[in-house]
């Protein structure tokens, strides 16, 4: 089992390379069958590594060549493929194979079918490479490579420049938190000299106190780099923008696989963070603002996509902040069956949006369009889980599950709050888009019947939706708890507290998704008569975190780069021209002063002495001979004098 | 096997006196004659690298011939790892940029050829000699062809930047061969045998002041060619004004003549007055890559833009060399090289855009990823390399310079780290400027043919290796490193022992 980790990356990675050198020669059915049958195998090799005991065993390990070679650090491309790995490979598999196969009738009619596959698959060997890499380097070059595709997946009509800029939006935006990131790494190997991940957590445990300052400083600017790819607060804005991509795009990268990333990068860090208590906190705290944050933005949403959208953004929000509380399993627990709901959603989002002419606006989609009952029933189901219908929902197990272990937590109380606030707040706005959606919404008679190769997708993600929560039921219930049990020699245990108040906080957030489905329908009925959220200008553009953003940073970069340009020509070129003036200056009184004053002047002078003499000369000859004759007397005179004296 | 080296360079140049004398009429032939001197060229420098073994120590080749024996100037030339590394390098862009220039240059292919090989002569001398002498002879040899090609076949304001061009670099040089003057006498006066011998200089007792200066002068040559911030002034213009195959030239292999002057001089020769001169020079170093990062963001002109981060990459690069460390100065030559090969390409990529369209102005560009999917394919590409994405090029080294960097000083790496951030602004803005969007003016696009196509696909291919499987390259890099990271704790270990 060893020798075929590679194909798990391997295989999308050499369909992409295929599709990109070859695909000129490949129709859309090849292609499409080509990307989807790569995924396949990904996918294969997965569950085949399942079925060997990967589970139970030990880490399988595969080292496929030394990609850097410095002195005697050598990092390799290598691969590891642990528990937290396989819940992530077989998610991200997984659900890509699904995807691939749901794109085959999505894209049918584009006819940039090859970047699309080629991208789609690049992103899903660049996914895979990141959970699998055995150090941070390749971790890192898996990090970047997602961010590209979703850059290219995201401006994928690029002939729109709005989409265009949100893909550029989305990579700058993370690239900052890429910095913090790629910071971490190197303050680690400036500690440890060593990237390899099993080496660097012995190494942590063994040379770093607990809350010692380098420990923070690294966990918090790994931290950072997370908060960036996973769009949290701050740096959440390049979210909403990126549903500019196709539908599937936003399903597969913008709510299963690349913006989890983050979550998983926590989660494979933990040892660092568990040393630092108050970076642990930050990751929580930032976790419930951001539940807050995307919650009440999705609530005043008009676009269908931009609701799930910040509604990622605040699902995410609830795995960081089971991470900032310790209970690591249950943020993969979440993050596990929040894929599967939420690209449930997505798929089911973008064909109904298909279906109806590119329609986004829920308000319209809802008075005009029509539906089909099958993506009624998804869209149900998707809403259902998102909102954590108490015991039904695979969302309710997941999310009980991190809110029971968050009570205990340093500030636990005042978390646990917001959590609770931030559920019912989903349970508003996801029923307020379904209610708008599809009360007295008319069947869909004119519509053509959905494709069958995008029904298997959503039929399974529906069927996953519902179940995938029966493997861990909440603290203190007669049922099974496999997924913590599983995962404890890698996370340890979680604490929850006392069973008489976890029954009460259970009862709590049980009873709130009912009641915000409730409140939804009565907000649904005065919203059809005109009636507006307070604030909801504020809410729908994000806190207006994108206008102080543009004005204040993405301004300022502009005005201080023209600044610069200014400096370079004011100062370096017109210096240069000054010096080259006071040259040209120097040189012409050279020419003017010197050469003409003195040295032709004196020239002259001497030239025109000469010529004065060679006048006076040549009166003497003129052909007289009695003044020869004399000249000659007197020179024999003087010639004669001088002689005798 | 020795002679090679003198092959090397005399090859380039009895091809140029060559195409010349024979073939001044007959543009045909004078195109396939310069491409025949170049491409044997290249083989036989992958026939040195083929037969060079990476774990030799010190110098793989030497030539040693008597020149002037009266003043102790030697014929000597040398080839270890770096030279190596950056031979090939030279040897591979000079067929590029002729296969870029064939049709692209219209008056006087053959002289146009005969130039392109001497320059080609003269950079591979530099890369090789080991006389100091002889090394001023091909550093200023290299510059007078270039001189020409920008004053010839430049464009609009050719002859001012080509005159500029000349200015600052013959400045600089002028103040290192001072130094080399005044570095010989006081050897010639300590040991009493006076030579340029490289190796004979190489443990000369310098007076505290004397040596400090003597390295600026050497200093001051090499910035003016790498350029580092201040003295960078030459290089916008020189760039945007030399033809596609100048501008190749230029960044992909004069550039590196003055990163290579540092490693290979500058740090052996006065590795004490380097040592205390490195915050300095970091400093010059950052503040380059930040400040070209910066005026990149605000041209329009492509040609300029990439002028511009050609000084923040070449900012990085002196950043790894005074970082001095073994992760810095591996990272800097293979970002020498890395830098070489994508900023090539992406001049090659504007040249082709030029030919079609007459205009480098991003302006005047957008959505021409639609109607040449190659060519808008291969720019991403490349632009994701000058970006530093992993399993590309520059980012090994970027990524191996930041790393050693941090070990010497966290400011410098973060500082220096954001130029990366900076890079990726600039280069996506210029990207969606040029490809993406609607197609504004529509003179008739055609995408890539064979011969542009071929050239390109083989710098890919070379982005790919060094990003994916460096080893080869840094195999090789190994010894010259390890050299020069010796003289350092020499220094260190000296004072200290001198203070005990």
């Amino acid at each position: 089992m060893n020798q075929l980790l590679w194909l798990i990356p391997g295989a999308p990675i050499l369909s992409a390379l295929i599709i990109v050198l070859l695909g000129g020669f490949l129709r859309y059915r090849h292609i499409a069958v080509l990307a989807s049958c790569a995924a396949a195998a990904a996918f294969l090799t997965v569950l085949l590594a399942w079925l060997n005991g990967a589970a139970n065993a030990q880490p399988l390990q595969q080292t496929v060549y030394t990609w850097v070679a410095v002195g005697d650090w050598r990092p390799t491309v290598g691969l590891m493929l642990d528990r937290i790995s396989l819940v992530m490979v077989s998610v991200v598999s997984g659900v890509g194979l699904l995807i691939h196969l749901y794109s085959i009738a999505f894209m049918a009619k584009d006819n940039d079918y090859r970047r699309y596959y080629f991208f789609l698959n690049l992103f899903l060997g660049g996914m895979l490479l990141l959970v699998l890499a055995d150090n941070l380097l390749l971790l890192y070059l898996g990090w970047e490579l997602v961010g590209l595709c979703s850059f290219a997946l995201i401006g994928f009509w690029y002939r729109d420049p709005v989409r265009a800029s949100a893909g550029r939006k989305a990579f700058i935006t993370t690239r900052i938190g890429d910095l913090s990131l790629a910071l971490g790494i190197f303050l680690l190997f400036s500690q440890f000299n060593t990237l390899s991940l099993p080496v660097l957590f012995d190494a942590i445990s063994e040379q770093w106190q607990p809350n010692s300052q380098l420990a923070a400083i690294t966990a918090f600017m790994i931290f950072a780099g997370a908060v960036g790819k996973s769009a949290q607060i701050p740096l959440q804005v390049w979210l909403p923008d990126a549903m500019a991509g196709p539908s599937p795009v936003s399903a597969l990268i913008h709510a299963a696989t690349m913006v989890t990333a983050g979550v998983y990068l926590i989660a494979r860090m933990h040892p660092l963070f568990e040393l630092t208590p108050l970076v642990q906190w930050t990751v929580a705290a930032i976790g419930a603002v951001t539940i807050l944050y995307g919650a009440s933005s999705a609530l005043a949403q008009n676009d269908l996509k931009r609701v799930l959208a910040y509604s990622t953004i605040s699902q995410i929000g609830y795995m960081f902040l089971a991470l900032g509380c310790g209970a690591y399993a249950f943020a993969l627990f979440h993050l596990v069956t929040h894929a599967f709901f939420k690209s449930l959603l997505f798929l089911t989002a973008g064909a109904i949006i298909q279906a109806n002419n590119h329609e986004h606006d829920i308000h319209r989609l809802g008075s005009h369009g029509g539906h089909s009952l099958l993506m009624h029933g998804c869209f149900l189901v998707g809403a259902a889980s998102l909102a954590g219908i108490p015991v039904i929902t695979a969302g309710f197990y997941s999310k009980e599950a991190i809110l029971t272990t968050v009570w205990p937590a340093s500030t636990g109380q005042l978390l646990w709050v917001i959590a609770a606030l931030g559920t019912l707040v989903t349970s508003i706005y996801i029923f307020r888009t379904y209610f708008l959606l599809f009360q007295n919404s008319q069947k869909a008679v004119s519509i053509s019947p959905v494709n069958r190769m995008m029904v298997w997708p959503l039929f399974i993600l529906a069927l996953l939706s519902i179940t995938a929560g029966f493997v861990e039921f909440p603290a203190g219930w007669p049922g099974p708890q496999l997924w913590s049990t599983w995962l404890e020699n890698e996370f340890g245990t979680a604490t929850h507290p006392p069973l008489a108040t976890v029954y009460v906080l259970q009862l709590i957030a049980s009873l709130l998704p009912l009641l915000g489905a409730g409140i939804a329908f009565l907000l649904v009925r005065r919203e059809k008569t005109g009636y507006r959220l307070p604030l909801s200008d504020f809410l729908r553009d994000g806190w207006k975190f994108d206008a102080t953003y543009k004005i204040v940073l993405v301004g300022g970069y502009f005005r201080l780069a023209h600044f610069f340009k200014l400096i370079e020509s004011l100062l370096i070129d017109a210096m240069l021209h000054k010096m080259t003036r006071g040259y040209k200056v120097f040189a012409t009184y050279c020419r003017t002063g010197f050469e003409y004053g003195v040295l032709n002047r004196g020239l002259n002078g001497l030239l025109s002495g000469l010529r004065f003499g060679h006048a006076q000369l040549s009166t003497a000859q003129n052909g007289l001979l009695n003044r020869y004759a004399l000249m000659i007397c007197a020179g024999a005179v003087f010639l004669l004098g001088y002689w005798l004296w | 096997m020795m002679y090679w080296l003198s092959v090397l360079i005399f090859l380039p140049l009895s091809g140029a006196l060559l195409i010349v004398l024979a073939w001044h009429n007959n543009v045909v032939m004078a195109r396939r004659a310069a491409l025949l001197f170049s491409a044997a060229e290249l083989l036989i420098a992958l026939g040195l690298w083929w037969f060079a073994n990476p774990g030799s120590d010190g110098y793989m080749y030497i030539v040693r011939a008597s020149w002037i024996p009266s003043m102790g100037i030697q014929f000597l030339l040398g080839m270890d790892g770096l030279s190596l590394l950056l031979v090939l390098l030279t040897a591979l862009l000079i067929p590029i940029a002729i296969l870029v220039s064939w049709h692209s240059i219209k008056l006087h292919w053959p002289v146009f050829a005969a130039l392109l090989l001497a320059t080609e002569a003269g950079i591979m001398g530099v890369f090789l000699a080991l006389d100091l002498i002889l090394f001023y002879v091909f550093w200023e040899l290299m510059l007078v062809p270039m001189y020409f090609l920008i004053g010839i076949w430049g464009h609009e304001r050719r002859l001012y930047a080509a005159y500029k061009f000349f200015l600052f670099t013959l400045t600089g040089s002028l103040l290192m061969l001072v130094s080399i003057l005044g570095l010989y006498f006081i050897h010639g006066e300590q040991t009493g045998t006076y030579t340029f011998d490289y190796f004979a200089l190489l443990h000369t007792d310098l007076p505290d002041n004397t040596g400090m200066w003597l390295m600026l002068g050497f200093f001051a040559a090499f910035a003016v060619k790498i350029p580092v911030f201040p003295v960078h002034s030459w290089l916008p213009d020189a760039h945007t004004e030399a033809p596609t195959a100048g501008s190749i030239i230029l960044a992909g292999l004069l550039l590196k003549t003055g990163a290579y002057g540092l490693l290979r001089f500058c740090l052996p020769l006065f590795p004490e007055d380097s040592l205390e001169f490195a915050p300095f020079a970091m400093a010059l170093g950052v503040v380059g890559i930040l400040y070209g990062a910066f005026l990149a963001l605000v041209q329009e002109d492509l040609k300029r833009l990439i002028a511009y981060s050609s000084i923040s990459h070449l900012g990085f690069v002196v950043l790894g060399i005074y970082a001095w460390n073994q992760e810095s100065l591996h990272g800097a030559m293979i970002l020498i090289l890395a830098h070489g090969i994508t900023t090539s390409a992406m001049f090659a990529i504007v040249g082709m855009l030029e030919e079609r369209s007459h205009t480098r102005l991003l302006s005047r560009m957008g959505g021409l990823l639609l109607p040449m999917p190659r060519l808008g394919t291969m720019l991403l590409l490349f632009t994701l390399s000058a970006m530093g994405m992993p399993g590309l090029a520059n980012f090994v080294g970027e990524f191996l310079v930041l790393a050693g960097v941090y070990q010497i000083s966290a400011s410098f790496a973060i500082a220096g780290a954001m130029g990366i951030v900076a890079g990726a602004i600039y280069l996506l803005w210029m990207y969606q400027r040029a490809m993406l969007g609607e197609v504004n003016e529509s003179p008739a696009w055609r995408d890539l043919d064979l011969r542009e196509l071929s050239v390109l696909a083989i710098l890919t291919i070379l982005v790919l290796w060094l990003g994916l499987y460096p080893a080869p390259f840094l195999d090789y890099l190994q010894n010259p490193t390890d050299t020069i990271i010796e003289l350092n704790t020499v220094v260190i270990t000296g004072t200290e022992d001198a203070s005990h």
